[in-house]
């Protein structure tokens, strides 16, 4: 046993080390010497309690939460959400027995007993990491808050301020989020569920990777893929920032979504220009509309409620409403050339 | 089985569970953090008390458990106070079923005051909602907004300077709102895109528009209808309109009492009307062009019972987009119609007589109108509603003191 699951080990570190993986950001370069190698703690994970550090689970082998555990896997989003700029990395667990499900080109299918885990870390320094767990009855999702030391991260229920430095060099108060906030992205008709691992914003090395260790059922069938951030000079611009807006906006915005009275839908499928904002009155927008009339006036981004609402910080018109305290200006050039050459 | 007994046991169903607890939250240090715990930590059925006093909080509030009540010491003494709100679109939110909301005030939220969303069988009673500052287009845009929700009752509450509509309900059905004041809000109370509403009983004063009924294309929900609006004092609406422009509230006129666009029958009477230098009560089309197939933009099948209308501000600049008066000599409108929609847009009612603007189509505007006396239909019987109007009456169950 003890075999098998250094063998497991060695092959999740194996996947985890090769290109199909995010590169690391500098924060995990400091990695410590590995001093845990027990297994992920699936009583944790599955029970009805809200574990108060993120050690309980034994995601990872070390203090600093760097070294994926046995049955975790690094993985990387082609286009990820903005988030202050925050350095990410996120992590996949699939129990033991455990398979991801294809499901067309949309979420993986993930097993009760599966977590996802992501870091957020600034300057360096990791700030807070979260966790959806599949538990019997349905995902929850947790905050854990970073001590100076970084030897533990401890749960943040009701969320909690930071004051920080961004890498863009603003001083911000960032905002962890509450336990019910995760759920106001990471919500489909009212339940929890995951939204980064979709199968048309994942490279596909990185599957057939699942599929050769037996993690998935089958390679998901992707027909568009959204493109890598990092492409985005180099895509048609449309698709950069479809990926864009699908990444940071449509998690709310679709029609199971957070947003679905909005009756905006920005997902990356979506084909209905109305939905897509195209001439489309605001409905509930109220003073976040600003001086607009329609969420995207083609050829005049400045005439456009979306670039107006993605353009400011303030409470009741910065969109998305959580998750963001300062400006994207990527994002914001990529959707403003996207309007500026609709016709 | 007889009434005694089917209301004996659907009481019981309603009853709190056995282990019920009640959650004591007070004001001062770290409210944010204790009051946001204690939302989450609650299990159904459990009542988060909120002590007297001013909770000042940073961030929005949100509640995900169903059967929670959330309940302060009056809407006076009680106070969540959002003027320092650095994030979330809203003070709280709430997204679970089964929730009462009731004796306290929400004060200078960023966003919109309350929402609840995917809320069924919600009930707000006695909740203030305010911006402090009075009508200003920074304001929030709604105060109490209940929106996808079966099931909504608000009843006692209280809502000033909404940049968009103090008590707003949305894309939902069986609702009643009553009892309440909205003023000084752009629309005081509006009902949008939904079905079985019931607004009775609430004085709506100082709004730009005190009562509108709303229908609006591009949305999952849409077919709003058979609503009643009963027994309200709906008085003096004149604020100017200080709505961000986009919005579809920003097309009210400064001076409606009663509007209703688009919606398949909505009964009015019972009400007083008084102090509409615009209308005391208009019909129309929607304005704007669609492109939606599922939307049907004119109105249908609205009665205009029996109101009292009181005339006055009637000096006042009438329509002021119009070049010239609209109005023949000294018939100042009770009702005020655009015209479009034919023979379905007026069901049997008093037989007032209206001013028909004889718009030539959806989408035009007031510049070709050619205003002149319409006579509305008067009663020959009036068909019965087509489904039970209003919140389900066992949400009276939760507003007992």
């Amino acid at each position: 046993m003890r075999l098998l699951a250094a063998a497991l080990l060695l092959s999740a570190a194996a996947l985890a080390a090769k290109p199909l993986a995010a590169p690391r950001p500098p924060v995990l370069s400091g990695a410590g010497p590995v001093i845990n190698t027990t297994l992920v703690n699936d009583a944790v994970v599955g029970s009805s309690e809200f574990p108060a550090r993120l050690s309980d689970y034994n995601f990872f082998t070390d203090a600093a939460a760097t070294r994926p555990g046995i049955g975790v896997i690094e993985y990387r989003l082609n286009t990820p959400l903005w988030s202050d700029g925050a350095d990410k990395s996120r992590f996949l667990y699939l129990p033991p027995k455990g398979q991801a499900t294809a499901n067309g080109d949309g979420l993986l299918g993930l097993p009760v007993g599966a977590a996802l885990i992501k870091h957020f870390a600034f300057g360096g320094k990791l700030v807070e990491t979260r966790v959806l767990l599949h538990r019997a009855d349905g995902w929850v999702a947790l905050p854990y808050v970073w001590n100076a030391e970084q030897t533990e991260a401890r749960l943040a229920l009701a969320g909690k301020r930071i004051e920080l430095t961004t890498p863009g060099g603003q001083a911000i108060s960032y905002a962890v989020p509450n336990k019910n906030q995760c759920k106001d992205c990471h919500s489909q008709d009212g339940a929890v569920i995951p939204v980064g691992p979709k199968a048309y914003n994942l490279s596909p090395e990185w599957l057939a990777g699942l599929k050769s260790r037996g993690w998935i059922d089958q390679m998901p069938k992707v027909s568009r893929r959204i493109p890598l951030w990092e492409d985005r000079a180099k895509v048609k611009v449309a698709d950069a920032a479809r990926g864009y807006l699908d990444a940071n906006c449509a998690h709310c915005h679709s029609p199971q979504g957070a947003a679905s009275n909005s009756g905006l839908y920005l997902g990356w499928t979506v084909k209905d220009r109305t939905a897509l904002g195209v001439k489309k009155r605001p409905v509930a927008a109220g003073r976040g509309a600003g001086p607009h009339e329609f969420a995207i006036v083609p050829g005049k981004p400045d005439q456009s409620i979306l670039l107006y609402r993605m353009a400011s910080t303030e409470g009741g018109v910065a969109m998305p409403e959580l998750g963001r305290e300062t400006r994207d200006p990527d994002g914001e050039a990529v959707v403003r050339a996207w309007i500026a050459g609709m016709r | 089985m007889s009434a005694t007994l089917i209301a004996a046991a659907s009481a019981l169903a309603l009853a709190a569970p056995l282990h019920a607890k009640t959650i004591a939250v007070a004001a001062g240090e770290g409210a944010q953090t204790r009051l946001q715990e204690a939302l989450i930590l609650a299990a159904p059925g459990d009542v988060v008390e909120l002590g007297a006093g001013r909770f000042v909080l940073t961030d929005g509030l949100s509640l995900d458990v169903k059967g929670v009540t959330l309940r302060g010491k009056g809407m006076d003494a009680t106070v969540l106070d959002f003027t320092g709100q650095k994030g979330a679109g809203e003070g709280l939110l709430v997204t679970s079923d089964e929730v009462t909301l009731r004796d306290f005030a929400v004060e200078n939220t960023k966003g919109d005051g309350i929402k609840s969303k995917g809320a069924d069988n919600v009930v707000y009673y006695r909740v203030r909602v305010t911006w402090t500052g009075g009508p200003n287009e920074t304001n929030g845009a709604y105060g109490i907004y209940p929106v996808e929700s079966t099931g909504v009752l608000i009843d006692g509450c209280k809502v000033s300077g909404a940049s968009d509509a103090g008590i707003y309900v949305g894309q939902s059905a069986g609702i009643t709102v009553r009892h309440s004041v909205a003023e000084g809000n752009v629309a005081g109370i509006e009902i949008e895109n939904s079905r079985n509403a019931l607004v009775t009983r609430n004085y709506v004063t100082r709004n730009t528009g005190g009562i509108l009924i709303f229908d609006l294309p591009n949305l999952p929900r849409m077919g709003g209808g058979n609503v009643r609006v009963e027994d309200n004092l709906v008085i003096a609406n004149d604020t100017p309109n200080f709505a961000p422009k986009g919005n579809i509230v920003a097309s009210v006129p400064s001076g409606t009492g009663i509007m209703i666009m688009a919606n398949d029958d909505v009964r009015i009477r019972g009400n007083t009307l008084s102090g509409h230098y615009t209308a005391q009560i208009m019909v129309v089309t929607y304005p704007n062009a669609f492109k939606d197939p599922r939307y049907n933009p004119y109105p249908r099948h609205v009665q205009v019972g029996y109101n009292t209308f009181s005339t006055g501000n009637q000096n006042r600049d009438t329509l002021g987009r119009l070049q010239a008066d609209p109005y023949p000599a000294g018939a100042f409108p009770k009702v005020l119609w655009d015209g479009l929609g034919g023979t379905q847009v007026f069901a049997p009612g008093a037989g007032l007589t209206a001013i028909n603007l004889n718009f030539p189509k959806q989408g035009a505007g007031l510049d070709q109108a050619k205003p002149q006396p319409f006579d509305l239909p008067a009663f020959t019987g009036v068909p019965p509603m087509t489904a039970y109007v209003g919140a389900p009456a066992a949400l009276d169950n939760r507003i007992t003191p």
